[in-house]
Formats: structure tokens, C-alpha cells, sequence
């Protein structure tokens, strides 16, 4: 990594004086692909998240079609899945692919690399007032490590073993043993590739978040003058800095186990007739690796939400955010905590109750930070002037989602219920609820609300709340019933229940959160439309559109390499004046110094040094 | 009037942005965030090694019975108690407190090196970076020798159920004791290798630009710092691997 600095070692400021002058004739290949701008590269994760996410959507709606109607044929999917479809059936092993794959994608690609990706390297330099990363070829790498994760993933897809089945949470010895299923041939293995080239590029993505936010703030501001969004995508880098190279360990003992014969994980097995010689592992110990990640992980895919819907909910309520420290102790709080409740995921997995009993402890307690925030956006909610843009609309939502799903949460971090629960739809209802759809309600509202500083264009007011509409109704269509399924003890990740007569009274209930599924799929391509559609023909964006505080509304529609024509403005106040009484507007934006808002100042801000 | 001034002011204390809050350029930041995330890949590995040895039995005889088993975890000093030309005399642990010695001093050369460079005195990085990738590269070549005798193994072996004899180890069979005790030494110490490989690349770089005066004529040596940062991290991480592998 060190060597890969030589070059780039000359003071910052001076690297982008330089650009100032050159980058009007920078040539396509370096404006547009290998760019070590920002902003460009921001979009480069936005754009590649969505192909992943109507990929993994693909993925869900096919295994959803089975689940929903599982008498039906499906000769007419034989073009696309070729021999996936064996005399008109999904075949079994598919069937986990897919589910697999789904869980990958969604979870790393989209909701990680596409998500916090976009959001925190478009937004870290506008909204600190810097002129562009710390190092922008670290993060030009950190695309391209992303890209090249994306295409072995991709490929995979393509094998004719399959690709990887066994879970996204990959347990061994399933996914160590070629011979136990399919997918854990060479689709495992590129998935391990894969995932390691992930890891380093989270890692370059990382490490240059958090030491811009350090280092690169403009004059004045300070970490209690960050945007909130600034405080959630530097903890969510943090975490994966400390997470994301428990998962490379993880996964490297993993490659050892499947190509080079070593038993890390494996012990006294006896598969297809033949016992195998490994002795001494424990697959336990992967799920502890595993889970290590794991966990942290889904407060790396929520917490980038967390500061775009605290940003946006302020905005649009013309109020300042409600407890703006409390907001930054409760993701302090949740970061911390998100390290030590790992094990919540193992109740059942022999682990020892009494462990289990600490764990569910933990956990519980991180429901009071998530009520704090849960609690912090509705009071600033209340009394607001509301102004219902499309990307508010979706930061409510968010906000519902995120009290829905986090409510069942409660119930299975009790490890006592998840003896009935674990495995079962309930954890599928409940984790699609408060991490998957409320983060990419979270990612929805980020590209509604900066795609004006984006592209310099709106986006389609009138399509975007069809798309919120269908897409929110969509969601609770499909999430709710599933929790019915579930408790009546419905396993995830089974391809048939038709053999069980307990569950054939959910046929009906399946069959109509899958119809909701696929409506909730379509409804995306009303977004996909209206992003592309917009950014040649959308209405011309204005500088300031939504009357917002932050620096990056004071930077040319279309900022150029280097964000700011000028000087960099300076900071004087927090980022939520808004509605301050007194003032002339109803919003003060950050670079306005006190002095010229005498008739609003506070009586402590008369004299602030 | 004076209220008007400081209103427009910003506020200037460490943390009020437009400094380095830390004192450190981001290159170094960077450097410290990278180690603090391989620091813990490599407590991944060795919270594994701790579980893993924990689910084997410990030898409970008296150490002058001791005989290599699979049926329990051997004795650290009766497995590497070899030296380089002295064959069948037992030293324990004599050759690694060797390794570990040279280890030590290489970081000793590099925090010179580092020191040099503060003095910008361009002929002093140059012999301290040269030693420092010489101890280092001793290092490599004690682990392969290391790594030769283990997978050799020693004259007596071990005997397998069907009667034939194994000598040595490696990632499927080991005459030292469980064959996970092979596993995880080749494992670890091989990630650990790999770092101080990684780490000499980079110093020969470092030797080369210095050679050419590149950082003299960049007017500081920061990124010999950097490299030097994780070098000790490197050596700090085998004093764990050390401790975990020879010594408990």
C-alpha cells in the first residue's frame, strides 16, 4: 500500500492548484475512467450499485416466483437460466445460488460499496470544504479494486457448477467441501477471490475517508460543526477498517480448508460415504470470524442512512435537527456496540448459554441508541414546516421502516425466542425491514436529494412519488405477512415446502408476497428511468434547491476538480440554522459568519470568539 | 468594535479544521489506520490458533516422556530444538531466540534510518536502510530454514495406523503432534513472512529513491517514516506469533 504513495506525496494543496489549471484538457480516459476526482468516482460506485441492485433484485424476484407459485413451470425463464431449469423446475441447487447470490449482492456490492461508496466520497469533500480526498489515487484504486471484486462476481454467475450456494454467510462445511453441493466448487472459491478484492478496496475506501475528515477540514470546521452525515460515513469507515480484515482472515483459513488440505474449520466428517481425514477444526470458529464482521457489517450498510436521513429530515422540516450531539453519542454508542453482540447471530449453534445470555444483554442495550435517533428524527419532524420533496418522502419512510423492522429486533435478540425463531422467515422479515429496505430508502433519498450537485439536473418530481409510493407500499406487502410465515416456524432458504403439510395454509400468503415482490421490483425500473432519463433532460438544477445549509450548495451547479472556483469558504456555525427566529431567511447557511446575522444571533453568540 | 471582529473570525483551536489535528500528514494517518486494521487480521489468526488449541488436549506427563502424539498438543521446546549444523544436539528454541534477535535489531537499524532521514543526512538512510533490509532479508532465510527443518522432519517420524512411518509435516499429516499444530504454524508464520517480504520490497524501494535523491530533493523523508511505522509493526506482531507459537 505504502508503495503505491511515492508519487503522490507532495503537499495537497499544491496537487490540486496544479489540477486547477490542467484539468480542462484532461483527456476522456482520465476525466471519466481512471479519475481521481471525487465526485466522478462517487458516481462511478453509484452507477455500478445500481447494475448490481436490479441484479440482485433479478436474483430474489426468480426465487421468489418459486416460492410463490411452486407448481408452475418455468419453461419460458429456459432463454436466460438455461439449464438451471431442469424439465420445466428451478433446480434445487439454483435455487440456493440464487439466494446466495442475492444476499452477496445486496449486502456488499450495493448496500456497502454502492452506498456508502457513493454517498461518502461525493459528500465527505463538499460538506468538510475540501478540494478533494486525501489521496484521490488511493480512492481511484479503491474503485477499480471494487470493479475488479464486481467482474470475478459477476463471472461466477456464469459457471456452469454455479456459482457460490452456500449462504452469504458461507458456513463451512458447506461451502468447504466441493463435493457437498455444487456451488462450493470453483464458484466458492471465485467468491473468496472476489470478496478479497472487496476487502481491499473497502480498506483504500476506508482509510482515505477517515483521514480526510480528519485532516482536510476547511477553517472553522469542527467535528460539532460536521453535517451528520460526515459523523455517520466516518464511523462507518471506521468499522470497516476494524471489521472488513476479521472477514479476509475469515475467508483466507476458508481458501486453506477448500485448496490446500488444512482442517481450520473442518472435523470428523463423513460425506457421500467417505470420511474425510480432517480432525481438530471447528466450524464454530468460523462463525465467530464470520459473525465478527458480519455484525458490524449491517451498521456499515445502515449508518451512512443514518446521516443522509438526519441531513434530509432537517432540511425538509426547516428545523434544526433535534439533539444534534445526541445523534452523534447514539452512533458513537451503536459503533461500539456493534463490535461485542457478534454472537447474537449463534444462539443456536451449540454455542454455550451462558455466552448466550451475555450477548442478548448487549444486544438489547442497542436498542436505546436506536431509540434515541428513532426518537431525535420524529421530534424534528414535529412542528416542521414539511416540505414533502420526493427524497423527504423516502427519509420517512425510512424512518418507518427502521421502527418496524427494529422492533422485531428486539424479539430476536432474546436468545430464548430465537430458539423458535432462528432461521426462520421472522429473521428474514426483520432484517429486510431495518437494514435492507431502510438503507436503500436511505440510498433513494441521497440520490433524489444530491442529484441536482451530482448532475447539475433534478430528477422527475411526479415519477419519483410513484416510485416512492409503489416502492413503500411494495415493501411492507412483502416484509409483513413474512413475519406470519415465520413464526408459524416457516425455514428460510428451503426451495420446496410443499411436502410439509403444516405449511401448505401459506400458499395463498406466499403467493402474495411474491406478486407484491415483483411489483416491487418493477417499480424500480421507474427509478432507473427517471436517473438516467434526467441526466441529459431533467430541469436545470439551481445552486441552492433545497434551501440547504451545508458547503456543498456553495459550490457551482457543476463543480469542477477542485469543488470551489475560489478560496475554500470558511465555516462559522453548525450546519442546522434552520428557521432561526430573527433571521431574514429561513435558513442560515454554515459560511455565514455571525456578524452578519446580528438581527437572528443568539444572546451566547453575541460575543462567540 | 471589537465584538465585530472576533465574530467573523473562525474559531482556531486543534480540532477547528483548516490544521492537521493529529500532527500527522495524512500519508501517515493512513499508515496508522492500515496497521490498526492488519493488527486485527492478525488477531483474527491468533484467536484462532487460542481456539483451536484450546479444543486439544495439553501433555500432562512429565517432560522427559515426552513423545510426539496426535493425541495431545507437543511441547514447543521438544519440536524446534534444532539448529543449523549441529545435527542431534537438542538447543530449544535457540535457533528462533536467534531469529527474534535479528528481528529486533533490524527495527533498531530502521528507527537509525528514520533518524537519519530527521537529519536529512542522505549517506546515513542509505547504510541504515541497507542493514535494516539485510537483517531483514536474514530473517526470511532463518524461517525458510525453519520452515525446511519442520517439513523434513526428525530420523524417528511418526508411526501411522497402517504401520508406515511419516516424517516431518505439512498440511495434511505432521509427526509432531495434531496436524492442526502444522496447519496454523505454516498458516501464521507464513502470513507473518509474507508481511516482512512485503516489508523488505518496500524498503528496497525506499533504498533505491534514496539512492537517486528523491526525497532529498522532496526535502523531507516521510515516506522511509511510513515504511518504518509498519516494519515495527511487523516485528511487534512476531513477538505475539513468538509468544503464542515457542513459548506458551
Amino acid at each position: 500500500m505504502a508503495s503505491t504513495d511515492i508519487s503522490l506525496t507532495h503537499d495537497v494543496h499544491h496537487a490540486h492548484d496544479d489540477h486547477d489549471h490542467d484539468h480542462h484538457d484532461q483527456h476522456f480516459i482520465f476525466k471519466y475512467i481512471f479519475s481521481q476526482d471525487h465526485k466522478v468516482i462517487a458516481k462511478q460506485f453509484l452507477i455500478t450499485g445500481i447494475i448490481w441492485a436490479f441484479i440482485g433484485g433479478a436474483l430474489s424476484t426468480i426465487f421468489r416466483l418459486q416460492l410463490g407459485w411452486p407448481q408452475a413451470t418455468y419453461d419460458w425463464l429456459e432463454p436466460i437460466l438455461g439449464k438451471w431449469i431442469e424439465g420445466g423446475k428451478l433446480s434445487p441447487e439454483f435455487f440456493l445460488s440464487l439466494v446466495t447470490m442475492h444476499g452477496t449482492i445486496m449486502v456488499f456490492f450495493v448496500l456497502t460499496a454502492g452506498l456508502s461508496g457513493t454517498f461518502s466520497n461525493f459528500l465527505i469533500p463538499l460538506q468538510i470544504g475540501a478540494r478533494d480526498m486525501a489521496s484521490g489515487f488511493l480512492n481511484m484504486l479503491s474503485y477499480w479494486f471494487f470493479f475488479l471484486s464486481s467482474v470475478i462476481m459477476f463471472l461466477s454467475l456464469f459457471l456452469e457448477t454455479g456459482p457460490a450456494s452456500a449462504g452469504w454467510t458461507i458456513y463451512p462445511p458447506l461451502s468447504a467441501l466441493p463435493q457437498a453441493i455444487p456451488g462450493s466448487g470453483t464458484g466458492m472459491t471465485m467468491w473468496i477471490v472476489s470478496m478479497a478484492f472487496f476487502i481491499v478496496s473497502s480498506l483504500l475506501g476506508s482509510v482515505n475517508y477517515i483521514t480526510t475528515v480528519i485532516n482536510l477540514r476547511t477553517k472553522g470546521m469542527s467535528m460539532t460543526k460536521l453535517p451528520l452525515t460526515i459523523w455517520a460515513f466516518f464511523l462507518t469507515a471506521v468499522l470497516g477498517v476494524l471489521s472488513f480484515p476479521v472477514l479476509f482472515s475469515c475467508v483466507l483459513l476458508l481458501l486453506f480448508d477448500r485448496s490446500f488440505g488444512t482442517s481450520f474449520y473442518l472435523s470428523e466428517i463423513y460425506v457421500a460415504g467417505e470420511a474425510l481425514s480432517n480432525v481438530g477444526g471447528s466450524p464454530i470458529l468460523f462463525q465467530h470470524l464470520f459473525w465478527f464482521l458480519g455484525h458490524p457489517e449491517v451498521y456499515i450498510v445502515i449508518l451512512p442512512g443514518f446521516g443522509i436521513v438526519s441531513e434530509i429530515i432537517a432540511t425538509n422540516a426547516r428545523k434544526p435537527i433535534f439533539g444534534y450531539r445526541a445523534m452523534i453519542g447514539s452512533m458513537l454508542g451503536i459503533s461500539l456496540l456493534s463490535f461485542i453482540v457478534w454472537a447474537h447471530h449463534m444462539f443456536v449453534s451449540g454455542m454455550n448459554p451462558f455466552l448466550g445470555s451475555v450477548f442478548m444483554f448487549l444486544t438489547l442495550i442497542i436498542a436505546v441508541p436506536s431509540a434515541v435517533k428513532v426518537f431525535n428524527w420524529l421530534a424534528t419532524l414535529w412542528r416542521g414546516n414539511i416540505v414533502f420533496t420526493v427524497p423527504m418522502l423516502f427519509s420517512i419512510g425510512f424512518v418507518s421502516l427502521f421502527i418496524s423492522g427494529g422492533l422485531t429486533g428486539i424479539i430476536l435478540g432474546n436468545s430464548t425466542l430465537d430458539i423458535q425463531f432462528h432461521n426462520t422467515y421472522f429473521v428474514v422479515a426483520h432484517f429486510h425491514l431495518v437494514m435492507a429496505s431502510s438503507a436503500f430508502f436511505g440510498l433513494f433519498a441521497g440520490v433524489y436529494h444530491w442529484y441536482p450537485k451530482m448532475f447539475g439536473r433534478m430528477m422527475d418530481d411526479k415519477l419519483g412519488y410513484i416510485h416512492f409510493w409503489l416502492t413503500f407500499i411494495g415493501v411492507y406487502m412483502v416484509f409483513m405477512p413474512m413475519h406470519y410465515v415465520g413464526i408459524a416456524g416457516f425455514p428460510r432458504r428451503y426451495y420446496s415446502w410443499t411436502s410439509f403439510e403444516l405449511f401448505s395454509k401459506f400458499a395463498d400468503l406466499n403467493m402474495y408476497i411474491s406478486l407484491a415482490a415483483v411489483i416491487a421490483w418493477l417499480a424500480q425500473f421507474i427509478f432507473a428511468f427517471n436517473f438516467f432519463y434526467s441526466m441529459f433532460r431533467g430541469r436545470r438544477a439551481t445552486q441552492n434547491p433545497w434551501r440547504s445549509t451545508t458547503l456543498e450548495w456553495t459550490t457551482p451547479v457543476n463543480p469542477g476538480h477542485g469543488n470551489w472556483p475560489g478560496a475554500i469558504p470558511t465555516v462559522y456555525r453548525w450546519p442546522y440554522d434552520y428557521s432561526k427566529p430573527g433571521a431574514a431567511d429561513d435558513f442560515i447557511p454554515q459560511h455565514i459568519p455571525y456578524s452578519e446575522t446580528a438581527s437572528s444571533n443568539l444572546p451566547h453568540e453575541k460575543d462567540l470568539a | 468594535m471589537s465584538t465585530t471582529t472576533t465574530l467573523e473570525q473562525a474559531n482556531t483551536t486543534t480540532w477547528d479544521g483548516g490544521n492537521e489535528p493529529m500532527k500527522a500528514s495524512y500519508g501517515k494517518l493512513m499508515m496508522w489506520f492500515f496497521l490498526l486494521s492488519d493488527a486485527f487480521t492478525f488477531c483474527a489468526f491468533l484467536t484462532a490458533y487460542g481456539a483451536i488449541r484450546h479444543r486439544h488436549h495439553a501433555y500432562t506427563g512429565a517432560p522427559e516422556d515426552f513423545t510426539f502424539s496426535t493425541a495431545y498438543w507437543p511441547i514447543p521446546e521438544k519440536v524446534f530444538n534444532a539448529f543449523p549444523g549441529l545435527h542431534g544436539v537438542d538447543l530449544p528454541l535457540a535457533f528462533v531466540a536467534l531469529m527474534t534477535m535479528i528481528l529486533i535489531l533490524s527495527s533498531v537499524t530502521m528507527v537509525l534510518a528514520v533518524e537519519a532521514g530527521h537529519r536529512m543526512d542522505k549517506a546515513d538512510v542509505q547504510k541504515w536502510l541497507l542493514w535494516t533490509i539485510l537483517f531483514g532479508s536474514a530473517f526470511v532465510g532463518c524461517q525458510a530454514w525453519e520452515w525446511g527443518h519442520f517439513i523434513t522432519g526428525t530420523e524417528q517420524g511418526m508411526t501411522l495406523p497402517d504401520g508406515s512411518v511419516f516424517h516431518g509435516a505439512n498440511l495434511k499429516f505432521n509427526q509432531y503432534g495434531p496436524v492442526l499444530f502444522a496447519d496454523l504454524f505454516f498458516f501464521i508464520t507464513g502470513f507473518h513472512g509474507t508481511h516482512v517480504f512485503s516489508g523488505i520490497v518496500l524498503l528496497i524501494i525506499m533504498f533505491i529513491n534514496t539512492v537517486n535523491g528523491t526525497y532529498q530533493r522532496r526535502g523531507h523523508y516521510e515516506m522511509v517514516e511510513k515504511v518504518g511505522l509498519y516494519w515495527h509493526f511487523v516485528d511487534l506482531v512476531w513477538v505475539f506469533v513468538f509468544t503464542f507459537f515457542y513459548l506458551v
